[in-house]
């Protein structure tokens, strides 16, 4: 690692750490119906919508109503989108003129969007409209955050309540979490970022004339847009000189603002936050990165404060850092080193003053090593899955931590809510197997842990494991499964693996090299995102309806305290155990059998 | 359950409309306001032309001119309505061959010249359209260009360092040359 890198990370860290209870603070009170600021200026919007629909917030649900509301919502942006994007080529705000998305492809693209996956099958300039764009993207890009937040809420009040039935009101924590938290902070970052230069216009794609024309080759077609074959039946190439550039823009800021700060990372650009005019400095790309965890992990500290003591939140929050920052020291190492088959190839990849050296294939320069690194790792950490570089072009070891990451079950700051939630999940666990070694019956934050909370936990560190490797084996098994792959030997596994860890944990990022754009793919895929995103709030809401219902025990000498260094360490060893344990197997034949291969020669 | 279908729709459309709808178009507004020409895409216009963006790199392989980076989009390089990386594994074979034919296209170009190839010269890029090479990687095709244009190496070097960002705020990022402001300076040298 060079000075600059460690400064650079540390830089990182302690602007996010300081921003973690102000913004926490805010948000508790957010949550807690308390005046915040904003409602003074929003307030009437926010009454106004509640008019609209018929609800009033303070009807208390209980979690079956709260669940229900969740999902009757959740089914009703699918549909609108999945609508929207059949019907794009008809509608408005399509200067591109780009024709309707296909029935697979677009089912696999309102999926992922619902359920805060953002998985990229598609490729954006290519493929959908300024409209989409906007009230396709944009809007589950807001509201499916704002849902994982709701799930969370209620999770929370299920700890911090005691013997009643009700979670709050989900409209309620749905509109105050988009209006009060997402909305503003979203302005604000979409206007830092067009400041230094990402794009947000309404402009058909603009035309430049090269200063060099590139001569090319491409193969010559028939009228019916066929190959023309030569004589040894390869396709024939024709040589043509492109004179011209065209510039796709649009409305990007915006969107990538929310994509970045609703764990979110679907991409306006097909190369996502590589695109310089989707992250066009290293300070825009400052800005993505931190927007990315800000509000995973300010929510420890909301947690904290709900249920009356901060420290339980900063326990989590130091947990779920000391894991982020042992996975970025690893991929810093790996891909600094490089790739040693290029060394042989007379490439100079030392880093010095005047270059960043490592592996730099699939990496933009203004980033260098440590910023797409740093990327990597937060954006799989946390659910969201936008890149700054290619993961797929990765050293081994590099490729495996954003896959390992992921293959925790995105609990290390995890997805907008949806992370905590499962790392609240953990603790329930930790204290658990703490409670088997000494032989007491185990409590969290003075609720029992019963049968029925260890089942719902159990349930949801069962359910993706089995999605993510049946999946990945069933796609390797087939030939359907296995013509989409680019890349050659275990690296192909590796591709196949992350497309479903990926997906199979709602975070989206992928080994872009797979050809995930098949009926195969989109269809697996989208099924395995609505798995890990419902079956795991559905068991939560049950888990919090069932903590809800509970008596307050005070605490007792036979209490495990959970808020102490011990208790971090307890928790990160119950995260690495488990996912460790389920996903070695597998990992052993993917990256690690490549990065032994790769020293051998 | 009947009783949600009508907050759900409504409270779509409603969200549909502020967060899809009023939100992009306020902050295009703002954008267009405060920073019109990065919100365009940060346009270089010459003589009434535009010319590039110069956050968006272009390809350049003649002599006269330093070269950028590997781009692997389709179907030429630096094609900016379809970006793309090359997403090729670091074991594949298809990969190291591709770095030895451009280390050895960079030397046929300039016989004689036997130093390492800087690894950013001759990896793509992940969005294939990136405007930067390394500082390194111009030092390292100074000599040529300097020998086809008949211009004085000193001179060229002035040009490169007055064409290098360092890290932005001191910190942030990797020092970097952009290649297209580079050679539009050197075209219009004369």
């Amino acid at each position: 690692m060079t000075t600059n890198a460690i400064l650079q990370v540390l830089v990182y860290f302690v602007v996010l750490l300081a921003l973690v209870k102000p913004l926490g603070w805010y948000m508790a009170r957010v949550y807690e119906g308390k005046p915040c600021g904003l409602d003074r200026l929003l307030g009437f919007v926010e009454r106004a919508m509640y008019r609209l629909c018929g609800v009033r917030p303070g009807d208390e649900m209980d979690w079956k109503r709260y669940g229900a509301a969740m999902l009757f919502f959740n089914a009703a942006g699918f549909m609108f989108l999945y609508g929207l994007l059949r019907l794009q080529s008809l509608l408005p705000l399509n200067p591109a003129n780009l024709g309707a998305v296909a029935p697979d492809l677009a089912f696999n693209t309102a999926v992922s969007f619902v359920t805060n996956t953002n998985w990229q099958a598609y490729g954006g300039e290519t493929t959908l409209s300024y409209l989409t764009q906007m009230l396709g993207m944009t809007v589950q890009n807001f509201v499916s955050a704002a849902t994982g937040m709701a799930v969370l809420v209620a999770l929370i009040r299920g700890l911090s309540r005691s013997t009643t039935t009700t979670l709050g009101n989900f409209w309620s924590d749905l509109v105050r979490s988009t209006l009060y938290i997402l909305l503003p902070l979203a302005l604000l970052l979409s206007v830092l970022l067009v400041s230094q230069g990402v794009v947000q216009n309404m402009n058909s794609y603009q035309t430049a004339m090269l200063i060099q024309p590139t001569a090319y080759a491409k193969s010559v077609t028939d009228a019916n847009g066929q190959a023309v074959l030569d004589t040894q039946g390869k396709p024939k190439p024709e040589f043509v000189k492109a004179i011209e550039q065209i510039l796709a823009v649009g409305p990007a800021a915006s969107q990538i603002a929310i994509k970045q700060l609703g764990t979110n990372g679907g991409g306006f650009f097909n190369v996502n936050s590589a695109h310089p005019f989707e992250n066009a400095t290293p300070f825009s790309n400052f800005l993505e990165v931190l927007a990315i965890i800000l509000i995973p992990a300010a929510l420890c500290y909301t947690f904290g404060m709900m249920v009356g003591d901060a420290r339980q939140g900063w326990v989590i929050l130091a947990a779920m850092t000391i894991l982020l920052l042992g996975f970025v020291s690893l991929g810093l190492w790996a891909e600094q080193n490089g790739n040693p088959l290029l060394a042989g190839a007379t490439v100079d990849l030392r880093a010095q003053a005047g270059q960043a050296g490592g592996n730099m294939e699939g990496k933009e320069l203004r980033f260098g090593i440590t910023q797409s690194v740093l990327w990597s790792a937060v954006t799989t950490a946390a659910s969201n899955g936008s890149v700054n570089s290619m993961h797929d072009s990765y050293t081994p070891l590099g490729g495996l931590v954003p896959l390992f990451l992921m293959q925790f079950g995105e609990v290390v700051f995890g997805g907008v809510g949806s992370g905590l939630y499962g790392m609240i999940v953990f603790a329930i666990i930790a204290v658990f197997v703490a409670g088997l070694m000494v032989g007491r019956t185990p409590e969290y934050l003075g609720k029992k842990i019963e049968p029925y909370e260890m089942k719902m936990a159990a349930l949801l560190i069962l359910i993706m494991p089995i999605v993510v490797l049946g999946f990945t084996a069933l796609a390797i098994s087939t030939e359907t499964g296995r013509s989409s792959i680019l890349n050659p030997g275990p690296h192909g596994f590796s591709e196949v693996l992350y497309a479903y860890t990926s997906q199979g944990n709602n975070n989206g990022s992928a080994f872009a090299g797979l050809n995930v754009n098949t009926p195969f793919y989109n269809l697996t895929g989208g099924i395995a995102m609505l798995i890990s995103r419902f079956w795991l709030a559905i068991p939560i809401l049950a888990l919090a309806g069932a903590l809800a219902r509970k008596k307050l025990v005070p605490a007792g000498p036979g209490t495990l305290p959970t808020h102490t260094p011990l208790f971090v360490i307890l928790l990160i060893g119950v995260v690495v155990m488990v996912g460790a344990l389920t996903f070695l197997p597998a990992l052993a034949l993917g990256p690690i059998v490549e990065e032994l291969m790769m020293r051998g020669q | 359950m009947k009783d949600h279908i009508r907050p759900a729709l409504t409270m779509l459309l409603l969200l549909t409309v502020l967060t899809g709808l009023v939100y992009p178009l306020a902050v295009t507004g703002l954008a267009q306001l405060v920073f019109p020409n990065q919100a365009n895409g940060s346009l270089i216009v010459r003589e009434g032309k535009v010319i590039g963006s110069k956050l968006i790199g272009q390809y350049f392989d003649r002599p006269e001119y330093f070269w950028s980076r590997p781009s692997a989009t389709s179907p030429f390089p630096y094609n900016a309505a379809a970006s793309g990386g090359s997403n090729l594994g670091p074991t594949n074979p298809v990969l190291i061959e591709a770095v030895k034919s451009r280390v050895a296209a960079l030397r046929a170009a300039y016989p004689g010249n036997d130093s390492l190839v800087p690894v950013d010269l001759v990896t793509s890029s992940g969005s294939g359209l990136d405007p930067h090479i390394s500082p390194e990687a111009a030092q390292y095709q100074i000599r040529r260009v300097a020998r086809v244009r008949g211009i004085d190496e000193a001179v060229l070097r002035d040009l490169v360092v007055q064409h290098t960002e360092g890290r932005q705020l001191g910190v942030l990022g990797e020092p970097r040359v952009n290649v297209l402001l580079l050679n539009l300076a050197l075209d219009e040298r004369r």
